[in-house]
């Protein structure tokens, strides 16, 4: 083992990991150094901008070249030297970083990191074309698997590059986690099959606190029972929806997406910042959060188990179903969306069928009102009303926001009123 | 045009570099509750297929929505492309979201330069839905603002 995965195997406590990406290289580096230099067990990030991520290097040259603002890295339309340069003596043994893109024909972008001598990276045929494009997924699926490929050419040279399925983030909310279980499952055995050893399943933090513990063990479960080798990890995405607007709401969700991930024994956390609702967050927002999280973080303790509710059962029918439609995983893959076996909820891209639906219920669990063709018949529950109004869709998107945003602003006031007791009501009047 | 039918026909879209789409699927909602007629063409829609919809359907308005943080740039290098079609150079076209990477800041000249570009209204976030259902009610009495 070596690389990405043996630093966060060895890493002794919860490793912390931003999601950053700034155009400029200057901004990148001086942000990768900070990471390292945060006080915190970290692993540094590249974010790639969207241009990038669709392919389209020639807009991403031209906003360059007119100083104009990306909303991450353009790592290929940065020659080659200027990345070596930034993450020049920064990027090693002790300080692996990844880069994040969220590309369905990711090929290029691939290669340019490994050029780069980065070696790790993330995403995945379903996880990365589903939410992220209108590539057909037979296509997404090609172009992984070569991606795939590539990277696991660089084992002939003895390194171990690294993949993380972004399966446990589709479309960042409303999606049960039943089926963010098993994409992530089927995405790192997609992997494993195409010659990458070390590989990552994630789980975003959903609505839930003890659904979200139940859902990671049962992904550890169900990784353990696919996946071969040992150099395999789960890693947690602080909460990818709706996200609380005051940064006290805001550091509230992260600290409690840290607490999961540390209740659950996951390996690694991507944290959010206080700029989350807003805008890209700049380098010392990215620190700070880093810094949350790892306090959160170590004040909690390692729970075993958890209640089960039947997330596991929902996420073994998904797999094995889906692998049973074909003994190569590349087709089965197709052939599962196609059939509605995979459906992801709320889903605009062409090829998903769009049958499924989800509702929050009253005690903030994420359940399937719909179920399309899923093949969970018998073994999930619906409930839920199964007409969405425009009202009722934005209340189930802001219910985490509101959740934390109310008790954030709530703890103000109260701080506030503490600040001034003896403040008399006639005097404000006045 | 719809005279027969009260409502509107919209297309609802996202631009090329942008794969959000829980934006499109409100917007979608909101259009339809208030008796409109939407197509969706969802996300990271390349400028060509845009343009193609858009002759296609000649819709009533073009709502263009992006948050990613590049919605400015695609938005003023589509708008044109659309501007571009006789059939749609005097279709309604408004464009909301966020639009540019650092928050509300440099909102107002974004939505200056855009409507310069030529769009008929710009909706950056903060100025709420209500903006967006008076434009709609203009338009649906033939008022073009
Ligand atoms: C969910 C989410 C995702 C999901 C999207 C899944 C999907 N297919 O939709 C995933 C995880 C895939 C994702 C990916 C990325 N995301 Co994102 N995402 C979000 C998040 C957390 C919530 C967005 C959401 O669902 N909102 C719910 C909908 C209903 O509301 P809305 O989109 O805010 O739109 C409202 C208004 O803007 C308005 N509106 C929108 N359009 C229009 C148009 C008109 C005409 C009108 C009137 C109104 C209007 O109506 C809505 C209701 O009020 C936001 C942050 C947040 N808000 O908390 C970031 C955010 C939008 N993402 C962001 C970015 C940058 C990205 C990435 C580029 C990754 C990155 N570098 O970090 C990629 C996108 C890749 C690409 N090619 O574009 C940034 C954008 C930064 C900016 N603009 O400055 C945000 C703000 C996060 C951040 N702070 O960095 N994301």
């Amino acid at each position: 083992m070596n690389g990405f995965g043996r630093f966060v195997a060895e890493a002794d406590g919860l490793v912390v990991q931003p999601r950053m990406g700034f155009g400029s290289p200057e901004l990148m580096r001086r942000g990768l150094a900070a990471v390292r230099d945060s006080g915190t067990l970290a692993v540094g990030t590249i974010t790639l901008d969207s241009y990038t991520r669709v392919g389209s290097h020639d807009v991403a040259r031209a906003a360059l070249a007119a100083g104009d603002d990306l909303n991450g890295y353009p790592i290929v339309a940065h020659p080659v030297d200027t990345t070596l340069a930034v993450v020049d003596g920064i990027a090693g043994a002790g300080f692996p970083v990844q880069v994040r893109h969220g590309s369905a024909l990711p090929q290029d972008i691939v290669a340019a990191s490994i050029a780069a001598g980065l070696y790790a990276t993330e995403g995945g045929p379903l996880s990365y074309c589903l939410p992220y494009s209108r590539v057909p997924v037979r296509e997404a699926v090609r172009a992984w698997r070569e991606s795939c490929r590539l990277l696991a050419r660089l084992r002939e040279t003895g390194a171990e590059p690294h993949l993380e399925s972004f399966g446990g983030c589709m479309l960042g909310q409303l999606c049960p986690p039943s089926l963010l279980v098993a994409i992530s499952v089927l995405e790192g055995l997609f992997f494993q099959r195409h010659g990458v050893r070390s590989v990552s399943l994630s789980y975003a933090q959903q609505t839930n606190a003890d659904q979200d513990a139940e859902a990671v063990h049962a992904l550890a479960t169900l990784a353990g029972q696919h996946l071969t080798g040992h150099d395999w990890h789960i890693v947690i995405y602080t909460y990818m929806g709706v996200f609380p607007r005051t940064p006290h709401g805001a550091s509230a969700l992260l600290a409690e997406a840290a607490r999961l991930a540390a209740r659950t024994g996951a390996a690694r956390l991507i944290v959010k910042t206080v700029a989350e609702a807003h805008r890209i967050p700049t380098i010392e927002e990215n620190v700070a959060a880093l810094r949350t999280a790892a306090d959160s973080a170590t004040s909690t303790t390692y729970e075993p188990s958890t209640q089960d509710t039947g997330i596991l059962a929902e996420a073994r029918a998904l797999v094995d179903a889906v692998l049973a439609l074909d003994d190569a995983l590349d087709t089965a893959l197709v052939t599962a969306v196609e059939l509605g076996f995979l459906d992801v909820p709320y889903c605009l891209h062409p090829d998903n069928p769009g049958r499924t639906r989800t509702f929050v219920d009253h005690d903030g669990r994420l359940r399937w009102s719909r179920l399309g063709a899923l093949p969970l018949r018998g073994i999930a529950d619906t409930g839920g009303d199964h007409d969405v109004t425009a009202a009722g869709l934005l209340r189930a998107l802001s219910h985490v926001e509101r959740r934390f945003d109310d008790a954030a602003i709530e703890q103000d006031l109260h701080a506030l009123h503490l600040d001034r007791p003896c403040e008399p009501t006639s005097e404000r009047n006045a | 045009m719809s005279e027969r039918t009260p409502g509107l026909d919209v297309v609802v879209t996202s631009l090329a570099s942008d794969a959000h789409t829980w934006n499109l699927v409100y917007l979608q909602l909101v259009l339809e509750e208030l008796g409109h007629r939407v197509v969706n063409v969802g996300a990271c829609v390349p400028d060509e297929l845009l343009v193609d919809e858009c002759v296609q359907c000649a819709p009533d308005l073009v709502v263009v929505s992006s948050v990613n943080g590049h919605g400015f740039h695609d938005g003023t290098r589509v708008i044109a492309a659309l501007r571009a079609r006789p059939g749609l150079a005097a279709t309604a076209v408004v464009i909301g979201g966020k639009l540019g990477t650092g928050g509300v800041d440099g909102a107002r000249e974004r939505a200056a330069r855009l409507v310069a570009a030529g769009y008929d209204a710009v909706f950056e976030d903060g100025t709420g839905l209500a903006a967006f259902r008076t434009f709609l009610t203009q338009l649906q009495a033939g008022v073009r603002v």
